[in-house]
């Protein structure tokens, strides 16, 4: 691994070296390492390209690195990674994709992840996105997320997104069984001429389902970002989704919420905010001796905290 | 320490209308205390002295130096603090962060937890809570007390600390401005309605109508304001309220 991939590495999972535990590099569309363990292997699919993840059931306080690192310019690449969590599983997923481009040419990485959730399992997903390089090119990450909930399980999702990105779609379709639970947190800045558009899709099937959807965003320059969310109450359920943006400079931002509800006894919720950052913040940490482009940075790191 | 010279604030809302008029004053004493009825001008005053309203005649000075076109963070910077009489929320501004930037250094929690001891908050129960609308109206005036108190500048401005909190709150506030009062280095500015607030100042400036109506120690302003010899206690209501 040269030194721009070991940078991105640290920005999409935290990591200097190799982590402990189970995981799989990709680097430029080929693998840079993998490791199974005991509980967790790590196959490779011979159809298409991505892997396949089967967590043993009863696999608790075990984490799975999947990120991916593309300093290439030009590539293209589209992955299926599945992943099969057994039951009673409680375990931490971190994911995430770097991209460097130094050139001209758009380098695009489309992951489709696709979640199995057995019954009465913990998962907690982590997905980083960030993107660098000085190049012309434009950094493309479109991730779709599916996810199936059975019995009693539980997913937390934390995607975050702030920096070096110029266009994202992203797509997240969730089904949920009985008694399952699942929260998002989505944490999105854009800037420049960046796109951003991000869709969520959860089917609340099962008796006493839940769901939380949150989205915090900011956006700068002229960026732009879409927020949609469906959520469909198909039973005696609870759904939850909060989209709120702080919009500054010349950006534009849309939040379209729909929640449907098919069982009389769906209980269903949705908010959305969309507002400038409010003058008497600024005015509150410059009186502590900030200047407004350093109150401004301090209000923005808090809200995507 | 600080003077303001001939200011005056004229607000053109079509029937234009003058806040403040032709207001002369010099704060030199440790503590000193504005009072008078609501719609007088002291809030316009209290933020014009932290650079928030610009005035629209005079000068304002600080240690000899005109500040009058100075910004909000060169007052700051130059050791002025404005405690608001509405505290600002924040999403996913934590109270530690706030008393970090307050007092301008990666201060430890334990070094955070003091400033939050001194306005009487349990400070491990708030350190890490966000400022925002979970906190109740007399947790954040305290805690934006606190931001002040961190800061530990020259000259500190309260504006109506006791607005908006209940009366449990109160008289540990007062307690907070008494131990102030005895402690503090630099000299403090307060708005205030309250009698025993007033009871700590060392000068009482009485502000009605946009102009200074009378001014002096607390042993000559305060039997004034309380036997309602000051035009204040008929215009609004009484500017008292025990």
């Amino acid at each position: 691994m040269d030194e721009i991939q070991k940078t991105l590495l640290m920005q999409v999972a935290d990591l200097h070296e190799v982590p402990a535990g189970a995981y799989n590099i990709r680097a430029n569309g080929e693998s840079a390492g993998r490791q199974s363990t005991e509980h967790i292997e790590i196959v490779p699919k011979e159809d298409k390209p991505g892997i396949d993840i089967f967590i043993k059931p009863g696999t608790r306080k075990e984490s799975v690195h999947i990120p991916v690192l593309m300093t290439q310019t030009g590539l293209k690449e589209l992955v299926y990674n599945d992943f099969h969590i057994g039951e009673d599983c409680d375990v931490t997923i971190v994911a995430g994709c770097g991209i460097h481009n130094g050139g001209s040419k758009t380098s695009e990485h489309s992951g489709i992840h696709s979640f199995f959730i057995g019954k009465n399992a913990k998962v907690r997903y982590v997905e980083k996105h960030y993107g660098s390089g000085e190049g012309t090119g434009e950094r493309v990450m479109n991730p779709e997320t599916i996810v199936n909930l059975d019995e009693g399980s539980y997913m937390e999702m934390d995607t975050v997104q702030i920096r070096g990105v110029d266009s994202t779609d992203r797509v997240t379709r969730a089904k949920l069984g009985k008694g399952a639970q699942l929260v998002i947190k989505e944490k999105l800045m854009t800037h420049g001429k960046q796109k951003a558009t991000t869709n969520f899709y959860v089917d609340l099937d099962g008796e006493d389902s839940s769901t939380n959807v949150i989205s915090r965003s900011v956006a700068k320059d002229s960026s732009e970002q879409t927020f949609y969310s469906h959520i469909n109450g198909n039973n005696k359920c609870a759904g939850h989704s909060e989209c709120d943006a702080i919009i500054m400079d010349n950006a534009v931002v849309r939040a379209i919420p729909e929640i449907t509800a098919n069982s009389i006894d769906a209980s269903l919720i949705h908010e959305a905010a969309i507002g400038k950052i409010a003058g008497e913040q600024l005015i509150k940490l410059m009186t502590l001796g900030l200047t407004e482009a350093e109150a401004e940075e301090q209000i923005v790191n808090g809200f995507l905290k | 320490m600080l003077e303001l010279k001939d200011i005056s604030y004229h607000v053109d809302d079509g029937n234009g209308k003058d806040i403040l008029n032709h207001i002369d004053l010099k704060i030199d004493d440790r503590f000193t205390a504005i009072t008078g009825p609501n719609g007088g001008g002291k809030s316009t005053l209290a933020k014009m002295i932290a650079g928030i309203i610009q005035p629209t005649e005079g000068r304002i000075f600080f240690e000899g130096q005109d500040i009058t076109e100075l910004s909000i963070t060169e007052r700051a910077n130059l050791g002025i603090s404005f405690a608001f009489q509405q505290p600002v929320r924040f999403k996913g501004i934590t109270v530690l962060d706030l008393i970090r930037l307050a007092a301008r250094e990666q201060l430890s929690v334990e070094g955070a937890c003091k400033y939050l001891a001194e306005v009487g908050l349990c400070a491990r129960d708030y350190i890490n809570r966000e400022v925002n609308a979970s906190l109740s109206g007399g947790e954040l005036k305290r805690i934006e007390i606190a931001t002040v108190i961190a800061r530990g500048m020259k000259l500190s401005v309260f504006d109506e600390p006791e607005a908006g909190i209940d009366l449990w709150s109160f008289q540990n506030l007062i307690k907070v401005f008494e131990k102030m009062h005895d402690k503090t280095q630099g000299n403090i500015v307060i708005i205030s309605h309250q009698e025993r607030i007033l009871d700590i100042a060392d000068k009482i400036v009485v502000i009605a109508n946009g102009e200074i109506q009378d001014m002096g120690s607390k042993a000559e302003i305060l039997p004034k304001l309380l036997n309602g010899n000051l035009e204040c206690r008929h215009n609004a209501g009484g500017c008292i309220h025990g």
